[in-house]
């Protein structure tokens, strides 16, 4: 069939190109293909009588070969040779090669310039168009160079052409975007911004864009076209379709237009001038209730550009956010939209709606779709769109409705697009963190979301569940109930085994009271895993066995035994065979009190903006330099920002990562070489003992003969401990700026409630000092070792941490300090033993002086010891339990409170609070199974002192009766305070 | 603002593109690819735009012919679409019935008609009777220059 063929038709290439279409194959075509580029190379090479028509042809060969995806590396310098040709066609066939072929570092570069500028310079405005289209298409530095004076002249010269100025106007917009100096500025502003008053409107649309770019680089400078782009807006939006001719598209007048000087306000708070102003709503309120009209046309271009500029008017809206009504009658619009058959604007509103959940004054009108768009989640058959509903699911999320939207998010991620699902955890993770009021809510769902979705739960978010798990006392119970349960599923995702590893390994003592989840079984629970995980998994199992050595030592062989085994101690993985090798030497050699220091609980991690927000920040920053763009997305931002614990987070330098070195250095034992640190232990456990410091010989602890004579244990020892609290040794995040002066701390608010429940958190924290405190009990005694980090670039000197006397009931002995300096971004640890003589209600103090700069710091601390803490719990049978009770009848032995519950009534927590508290939590004691009773003594050098409670919760008044009953009315009492309020 | 005209068709095959960004030639095949994977890939009916990276596809399909163009994401994607039909209709007016077999043919029209309507990756202009008569201005030109010179 003879191909149609436009023009003059160069013959030889509609021969060419039917050849190619003939080729049967992908080899025929590619030998055709080589045989016309061996003949094009000849001819340009020998043949120096080619004329124009033929250098045109077979340059114009060569462009379709190279479109059919071949690299061409030959001819550039014919088709720059074209440019010279003063027929325009062949003109026009070299700079279109130009455009499609040659890259910007062309070494024809000054050639090609130069045959521009003559072109630039011609009077026949149909060559410099080309030129000026060839320059809007390269748009290299060097052009911008050569080209920066001429083309402002050309686009507000009088004599250019309509069409030429078009040109001109992208020409030199192309040209600003790789080289923004060549700003046109001064007398040039009046005479560009003027532009937009233009006759014709095609040189109007075009100048509408370069004015959006100058705008950007420079608002302040253009600013007077705010008002002739609102007038013009005007007139296109009162005008009727007939006013405009062939701009008019579809009966409806300029959309390209209207929509580019929509877009140029956007660059532009709402305008000062209440007319200007004025002028623009109405414009906008015209605009939506146009919508409102019936169309004028059924064809889809007609409500296309209708609605093309209605959503440019609707985010100019937005942008704007200080028109309520306007606001609320775009999202009612939206609204309708999002149950439109068109599937483009089901997507489009979506879109918008997700800025409009942004602004404050509409972001209730679109929850109101919440139904809608869930909906919409389920049931789009396009994953764009769906992912458009996820998204604005996300932007429309508030406390009221995130029980709803994170189970919906929930149940689409079982079938979710395999794409969106990462972004998806996320993004539920995220939200189940940020309105979490309940943590056991928090818990379920991340747990679900694992199990679900368990391949797209990057790090980042499971060591989140981690930290939070560990920061809330109040949800640890339950979270290892939870994690045991969800392991017993017959396949589960390997995330879920290193959160269940983690958290048994840290709180599975927590459960290990139920028969059904008892210490061996835990164990077993977690091994029948093992051979199934990775090398980094299994490391993190090797900790939590360890663990569980310390936490229940009835099934030490068992654990040994694992360790023992050959796939372990001689594993071909490094880190496991070294952690069985250390764990097993651990086991073995260290005493149970040594043990129970190494592998203390972990304290809390310190609050910081959750890594998964900052991951999913990045996701959402596009790299593009548009300003506009940053500007829109910067809205999504802010909202974003104040995720996560509220406050500062805008102002503070961003942590991209939250543990890094938690990863699998679980309880920290490779922040040196680990086999210098099993020595220490080794060799701590032949102690010489001291007769003075037979306090501290009870822990059966490493006790040096003197301190300060035997630095290096003592110095491994406490960088040991140091590391378990995963202290970093030094801060990451240095401070930016540098404190003039240091002020001094004469006194700080300590408030330890925290301690109640736990051993070890953060004592106390402001931007020059962080103190961090842990403690072990044993009976009466305690030993409570205090971490002083110098946060500042200062030298504390004369460091000193002294007793304060007066509380005669507890005794408080500290241990020299390795040095009294502690210098700048280190830190020193205190050990304190204490000793609890008697009971006490008041706290121990300790009074902390240094001096820094020649200003003396002196301030009191509390130190976070409470009378339960040495509280031991006591197991008995309901009989003995009841027959205590009535003896303990007495006046004043027996305190009760009755208290409006504070939190839901829930079993398993208050269990776990008051088996945290130190007590047991016994059961089947109380005729009443809803009642908890329980028993504990507690431990003073002079007497132990029996105690006894009962706490009885009523649902329906959610009320608690708690009754406590010991042989001393001022413990009694005590203790009664000490629980007030946690239930 | 686009960054690049695309069009294939159902085998896939590569009739036109024009890029307005500068990308080595690597990243031209590999972004190529992927945008047809992703389109291909809906089923009818559905939304006529596809999220690629920090950009914006919009197409729209002709009989076997797949017309794309990439823009910014905060880009009026409805304009996108409409300047598409905006290219096909002078397409059309200008070849008469236009099919893909046209625009093979005579790639470098196809390129030139659109370089009338955008420029530099901005519409240039939107009047269509306006590019027909710079289009025909052009082989005005062409067939003065056969006459007079060959």
């Amino acid at each position: 069939m003879t191909p149609p063929v436009k023009g003059d038709g160069m013959r030889g290439l509609s021969v060419f190109i039917s050849d190619i279409r003939n080729c049967k194959s992908r080899e025929a075509e590619v030998k055709r293909i080589n045989k016309e580029l061996a003949n094009i190379r000849t001819k340009f090479k020998g043949d120096k009588t080619l004329d124009g028509y033929q250098k045109k042809k077979y340059v114009c060969k060569l462009l379709f070969i190279f479109l059919l995806g071949h690299d061409i590396d030959f001819g550039h310098k014919e088709a720059v040779n074209l440019l010279v040709s003063n027929k325009y066609t062949e003109k026009q066939i070299g700079y279109l090669f130009i455009s499609v072929i040659l890259n910007h570092e062309s070494d024809l570069m000054r050639l090609i310039i130069q045959n521009i500028k003559n072109d630039l310079s011609s009077r026949n405005p149909i060559f410099i168009t080309l030129a000026l289209q060839c320059i809007a298409n390269i748009g290299n530095k060097e052009m911008a160079d050569a080209f920066a004076q001429d083309i402002p002249k050309l686009l507000v010269s009088g004599d250019t052409l309509d069409s030429v100025k078009q040109s001109a106007a992208l020409c030199l917009l192309k040209l600003l975007r790789n080289s923004p100096e060549i700003m046109p500025t001064g007398e040039w502003t009046t005479r560009i911004i003027h532009l937009l008053n233009d006759q014709h409107l095609g040189v109007v649309t075009a100048a509408c864009s370069l004015i959006d770019i100058l705008v950007k680089r420079n608002p302040e400078e253009y600013k007077a076209c705010v008002s002739l782009a609102v007038s013009r807006l005007s007139r296109i939006v009162t005008s009727t379709y007939t006013d405009f001719q062939d701009y008019t598209y579809y009966f409806v007048p300029a959309p390209w237009l209207s929509v580019k000087i929509l877009r140029l306000l956007q660059n532009y708070p709402p305008p000062d001038d209440p007319s200007i102003k004025s002028r623009l709503n109405e414009c906008l309120d015209t605009i939506l209730q146009k919508a409102q009209e019936a169309l004028k046309s059924k064809k889809l271009q007609h409500s296309n550009a209708k609605n093309a500029v209605l959503f440019e008017a609707i985010n100019l809206i937005i942008h704007i956010d200080s028109e309520p009504n306007l606001l609320v009658k775009a999202c009612n619009q939206l609204g309708q939209f999002l149950s439109h058959k068109d599937t483009n604007l089901r997507y489009l509103a979506l879109e918008s709606m997700c800025l409009l959940a942004t602004s404050e004054f509409s972001h209730d009108a679109v929850k109101k779709h919440q139904e809608t768009v869930i909906n919409a989640l389920k049931t789009e058959r396009d994953i764009s769109v769906r992912q458009r509903a996820v998204d604005l699911l996300y932007a429309m999320c508030d406390r009221t409705n995130a029980e709803e939207i994170v189970k919906e998010m929930l149940g689409y991620l079982e079938t979710a697009d395999y794409h969106i699902r990462e972004e998806m955890v996320l993004k539920v993770a995220i939200l189940a963190e940020k309105y979490a009021v309940d943590y056991t809510w928090y818990v379920d769902i991340m747990l679900n979301l694992i199990r679900i979705a368990g391949d797209y739960v990057s790090e980042e978010v499971w060591y989140r569940v981690i930290q939070i798990v560990v920061n809330r006392t109040d949800v640890q119970g339950y979270a290892a109930k939870t994690v045991f349960e969800a392991l017993q599923a017959p396949a589960c995702h390997e995330n879920m085994v290193k959160v269940g590893g983690y958290i048994l390994g840290e709180f599975g003592n927590l459960i290990a009271g139920d028969p059904r989840s008892s210490p061996l079984i835990q164990f077993e629970l977690l091994h029948s895993k093992y051979h199934l995980c990775s090398p980094q998994t299994r490391c993190l199992l090797l900790s939590t066995y360890v663990k569980f050595i310390n936490l229940f030592n009835e099934i030490k062989p068992q654990i040994q035994h694992v360790l023992k085994q050959e796939n372990n101690l001689k594993s071909s993985d490094v880190e496991i065979q070294q952690r069985s090798v250390e764990y097993l030497q651990l086991s073995m050699i260290a005493d149970a009190d040594v043990l129970a220091t190494v592998l203390e609980e972990m304290p809390s991690f310190p609050e910081r903006e959750s890594s998964i927000l900052s991951s999913i920040l990045q996701k959402k920053k596009p790299p593009s330099d548009l300003a506009n763009q940053q500007q829109k997305e910067e809205k999504v931002e802010k909202v974003e920002k104040t995720v996560m614990n509220g406050q500062n987070y805008e102002t503070g330098p961003k942590i991209q990562t939250v543990n890094n070195n938690n990863q699998i250095d679980l309880i920290g034992l490779n922040a040196t070489p680990p086999s210098n640190k099993t020595q220490t232990v080794l060799t701590s456990t032949t102690p010489v003992k001291s007769d003075q410091e037979a306090l501290l010989d009870i822990f059966g602890g490493p006790v040096p003969v003197v301190a300060a004579t035997v630095p290096p244990v003592q110095a491994n020892l406490d960088s040991l401990f140091s590391d378990t609290f995963g202290v970093p040794t030094q801060r990451i995040a240095s401070p930016v700026q540098e404190i003039p002066q240091f002020i001094p701390i004469l006194s700080i608010q300590d408030n330890h409630i925290q301690f109640v429940f736990k051993n070890a958190d953060i004592l106390f924290e402001n931007e020059s000092i962080k103190i961090l405190s842990k403690c072990e009990y044993k009976q009466n005694l305690a030993r409570l070792s205090l971490t002083f980090m110098n946060k500042s670039n200062f030298v504390y000197q004369n460091f000193s941490v002294q007793p304060i006397l007066g509380n005669d009931s507890i005794r408080v002995l500290p241990r020299p300090l390795d040095s009294n300096v502690l210098q700048s971004q280190s830190q020193l640890i205190q050990i304190l033993n204490c000793e609890c003589v008697n009971d006490f209600s008041q706290l121990p103090q300790v009074l902390v002086q240094f001096s820094c700069n020649g200003t003396q710091s002196r301030f009191e601390l509390n130190l976070p010891i409470f009378l339960n803490k040495f509280f031991d719990p006591a197991q008995m049978d309901s009989q003995t339990f009841f027959s205590r009770w009535k003896n303990l009848g007495n006046p004043g032995q027996e305190q009760q409170k009755i208290f409006k519950a504070n939190y839901p009534i829930d079993k398993d927590r208050n269990s776990q609070i008051l088996v945290s508290f130190g007590w047991s939590s016994l059961s089947g004691i109380d005729p009443n199974p809803e009642n908890f009773c329980g028993a504990g003594i507690i431990y003073t050098s002079t007497q132990q002192y029996g105690c006894l409670y009962r706490l009885e919760p009523n649902r329906q008044a959610q009320m608690y009766r708690l009754t406590i009953r010991s042989n001393k009315e001022s413990i009694s009492k005590r203790l009664i305070e000490l629980l007030d309020n946690q239930f | 603002m686009i960054s690049l005209l695309l069009l294939f068709n159902t085998q896939t095959k590569i009739r036109l593109q024009k890029w307005y960004i500068s990308y080595s030639e690597r990243e031209k095949k590999k972004m190529i690819r992927e945008i047809m994977t992703s389109i291909l890939a809906k089923r009818l009916p559905s939304c006529n735009f596809v999220e690629h990276n920090d950009k914006k596809v919009v197409y729209q399909r002709y009989a076997n012919l797949f017309f794309c163009i990439v823009i910014d994401r905060n880009d009026n994607e409805l304009l996108a679409l409409e300047i598409i039909q905006r290219y096909v209709e002078i397409l059309d007016q200008y070849f008469k019935n236009v099919c893909e077999l046209d625009i093979i043919f005579n790639f470098e029209k196809a390129h030139f008609v659109w370089d009338e309507l955008v420029v530099g990756g901005e519409v240039q202009e939107s009047s269509r009777s306006e590019v027909v008569r710079a289009v025909l201005d052009q082989d005005d030109l062409q067939n003065f220059e056969i006459e007079n010179f060959s």
